[in-house]
């Protein structure tokens, strides 16, 4: 499902936002750029918490600007806290396929399925406390599967795991886009992950798309100053 | 890492302070307690005792209820909306009752709530003829939600406002609905809270003076505390308000007892620095709900304290002011109300060096730890023996003849030892954190002694020490109770001042005292915060 920001425009504590792009569906996007310059902000347009002032956004040519966020096509895993701690992971996921938790056995089968299929096979009643911090970003994974929304926006998702966690959590995410062709919008700060995981790359400064092009293109840029800044985050290979 | 001098030092402090607490406190029970086996032909427990235990209990239960039924909704909608223009001063408004004098809030309550109040000349005028009446049980569970509700409010809003801001974002997303959002996520959080702030506000209810004595009235809607008072100073009778006093002991101790169960106080605890998105809020019906809450319960706090304000501008200021009697008041509270407050802070600063000194030798036998935790056991056990209660046995020990000359520094001491478990839990968390900032750099540097003091604690230790102090002399400075014991013709405080003008139906008089008080009040307040450095104050 394609995303579409018809110059969708925002300000919010002095600062304006304009965006004007289309996010291609079927695919995983990256979105970079240093903090401040409207990743998180861009999101919020499009899954609804923030209204534009101006703009539309547009789910394959249906206009969704005025929507609430529950009755948009997108699914969301933020960096953290995807989880409510108190709350065993059953309903948790649960959340996602009925919101009030009338729970009939087709859907906790869904619940268990979705679980075993993010690694997490058998963990029902357990406390988010109780898992690690890779676990809880599976279990978060699980519950945007059995929401099947077309589109899915990920805020740092890997931010807070160690290196080898967060490749071996790329794999999954890669995995799960393949098999289900959801729409991917990722937001990250590390030019690793967008080479690893994105096809095409959107890059803000104060709050403006600087650039908006496929990752080969983005990861051969010598210029503007900003993405060399970015890319040359890149660890030595 | 302190030397070996400041840590015998420290250790001498703390212990003589609590050994001066437990002596007072001792020396009034004991003299209750000798009063009443001498005169064993008073019963503990006769039907009129019993009466007003029963109602006691009654209304520090309802009270308390209340108090919370109130809170829960109105802390869900301030939190459901975190930016509207006014929600700070909602929010600092909803502070004012803990500092304000309660005689001060009474006057504003009986003049919105009263007879001849705004709110039944509201209803005359409306063509009902059916009155509020503000006197008795009604009259007192309304003040005493008035001074309480806003504290459980602050108490729950903090617990919302910890939760991650995340939850608010996914569950808009999930489409739960704001039903299932309570039940699932909201109510869970502050559940954990609510015995804690019910058991405070119980505490505070079973122990309140100042209310019962101008609300109640008649052996129908009396307190312990009132019914000591009244068996002291108009009764006569030494006996009963001994019997009193010693359920009135029993009461705290039984109350602390089931608090301790629950355990946990309950905390503000840090929040998010920035207010959290809330989707859910933003919907109309949302809105409507929490306006139809937030506006109603702002009202019902700000109204009693306009009508302090209107009807203290309304009296002959002027002469109130050039009145020699005001002066004198003035004079006479300060004076007690400045040394109370020094006396809780060095009481709590001692301690909490102490607990420190304590705490911070590592290695050293359990004995210490053991040591520094009974210092706050024994520092929260004052609370068993109410104000009224040390009073009357300190009323005993000094006797008719000497009252006089004791009662200013009695009232002083009673009233320090009153504010001391409040100005421990402001001093001990900041003297624990600024000792440890501190104490490895000042060891290797060799600061020690007077040096460190100027140099060290005085600076980093400033603004929660004024705090306190200025918190401890307020509260002084308001309280009613212990000087309705002890006060005379010879010791006339502002507060005494102001409530023999409203029995003697001066009620202009009292309007402009209340006035003058509450400014004296919020004076020391002021200064007590304005110390704070900027990037303290720029966090709402």
């Amino acid at each position: 499902m394609d995303i579409r920001l018809q110059k969708v425009e925002l300000s919010r504590a002095g600062k304006a936002f304009c965006f004007d792009t289309l996010i291609r569906g079927g695919m995983i996007t990256a979105l970079a750029g240093a903090s401040g310059s409207g990743k998180s902000t861009l999101m919020s347009l499009i899954a609804g918490f923030d209204r534009p002032q101006n703009g539309h956004i547009l789910f394959d040519g249906i206009d969704f600007t005025r929507a609430h966020p529950s009755e948009r096509p997108v699914s969301l895993v933020f960096q953290e806290n995807n989880l409510f701690a108190h709350l065993d992971l059953r309903t948790n996921i649960g959340l996602g396929i009925r919101p009030d938790l009338r729970l009939g056995t087709a859907e906790k089968a869904a619940v268990s399925h979705a679980l075993e299929r993010t690694g997490l096979g058998g963990f029902e009643n357990r406390l988010p406390g109780t898992l690690s911090g890779g676990e809880r970003q599976r279990a978060a994974f699980a519950r945007a599967l059995v929401r099947k929304r077309p589109c899915l926006l990920l805020d740092e998702p890997f931010a807070a795991l160690d290196p080898a966690l967060r490749i071996e959590m790329g794999r999954l995410l890669l995995d799960l886009q393949q098999e289900t062709g959801v729409t991917v919008l990722l937001v990250t700060h590390l030019p690793d992950d967008v080479e690893r995981l994105a096809s095409e790359v959107i890059f803000l400064k104060d709050g403006e798309i600087l650039a908006d092009e496929t990752t080969g293109a983005f990861l051969a840029r010598q210029e503007p100053q900003e993405i060399r800044n970015f890319l040359g985050n890149r660890p030595p290979r | 890492m302190l030397t070996r001098g400041e840590t015998i030092r420290a250790i001498a402090g703390g212990v003589s302070s609590l050994a001066g607490i437990a002596l007072f406190a001792a020396a009034g029970v004991a003299a209750l307690l000798a009063t009443g086996l001498s005169q064993a032909a008073s019963p503990l427990l006769d039907p009129y005792i019993l009466g007003v235990l029963r109602f006691t209990l009654l209304q520090a239960v309802l009270s308390s209820a209340l108090s919370v039924a109130v809170a829960v909704p109105l802390a869900r909608a301030m939190a459901r909306q975190p930016r509207f223009p006014g929600r700070i001063w909602i929010l600092r408004l909803m502070g004012v009752p803990l500092g304000l004098p309660v005689i001060i809030g009474a006057l504003g309550l009986i003049a919105v709530w009263g007879q001849h109040g705004w709110v039944n000349r509201l209803l005359v005028a409306l063509g009902l003829d059916q009155p509020v009446s503000i006197y008795g049980l009604t009259g007192i569970l309304l003040a005493h939600v008035f001074f309480n509700f806003p504290l459980a409010t602050r108490l729950l809003l903090a617990s919302l406002e910890r939760l991650p801001g995340e939850y608010w974002l996914i569950a808009s997303n999930l489409g739960m609905k704001p039903r299932t959002l309570f039940r699932l996520v909201e109510w869970p959080a502050m559940r954990s809270q609510i015995p804690a702030i019910a058991g405070l506000i119980l505490m505070l209810a079973a122990t309140s003076f100042t209310l019962v004595l101008l609300l109640g009235g008649g052996p129908a809607a009396t307190t312990l505390e009132v019914a000591i008072y009244q068996a002291l100073r108009f009764d006569f009778d030494p006996p009963r308000a001994v019997a009193l006093a010693l359920i009135q002991i029993g009461m705290t101790a039984l109350i602390l007892i089931v608090l301790q169960f629950f355990g946990g106080a309950a905390s503000e605890g840090a929040t998010l620095g920035r207010p959290p998105e809330r989707p859910d809020g933003q919907t109309s019906a949302a809105r409507l709900l929490d306006a139809g809450l937030i506006l109603p319960a702002t009202a019902f706090l700000l109204f009693p304290l306009a009508a302090v304000v209107i009807g203290g501008l309304q009296a002959d200021l002027l002469r109130l002011i050039a009145d020699p009697m005001l002066h004198r008041a003035v004079l006479t509270s300060l004076l007690i109300a400045l040394p109370a407050g020094l006396l809780a802070v060095l009481l709590a600063y001692s301690i909490s060096s102490a607990r420190f000194a304590l705490l911070s030798r590592k290695g050293q036998p359990m004995v210490f730890e053991r040591m520094a935790n009974l210092t706050s056991a024994l520092a929260s056990l004052i609370l068993l023996v109410p104000p009224t209660v040390l009073g009357t046995g300190w009323f005993l020990i000094a006797g008719p003849a000497n009252m006089d000359r004791l009662a200013p520094f009695l009232i002083a001491g009673i009233n320090g030892l009153m504010a001391f478990p409040f100005v421990l839990r402001v001093i001990d968390p900041a003297l624990t954190s600024h000792r440890e900032r501190t104490l490895r750099l000042c060891a290797s540097l060799g600061i020690t002694g007077l040096n460190r003091w100027r140099q060290v604690d005085w600076p980093g230790l400033k603004t929660p020490l004024l705090t306190a102090f200025t918190f401890a002399a307020a509260l002084s400075l308001g309280d009613l109770g212990v000087v309705a014991l002890f006060g005379s013709d010879q010791l006339v405080t502002l507060p005494w001042l102001l409530y023999s003008r409203m029995g003697s139906y001066r009620t202009d008089d009292a309007a402009g005292l209340a006035l003058i008080l509450g400014l004296l009040c919020l004076f020391l307040m002021v200064l007590g915060t304005a110390s704070r450095t900027p990037t303290e104050r720029a966090s709402p």
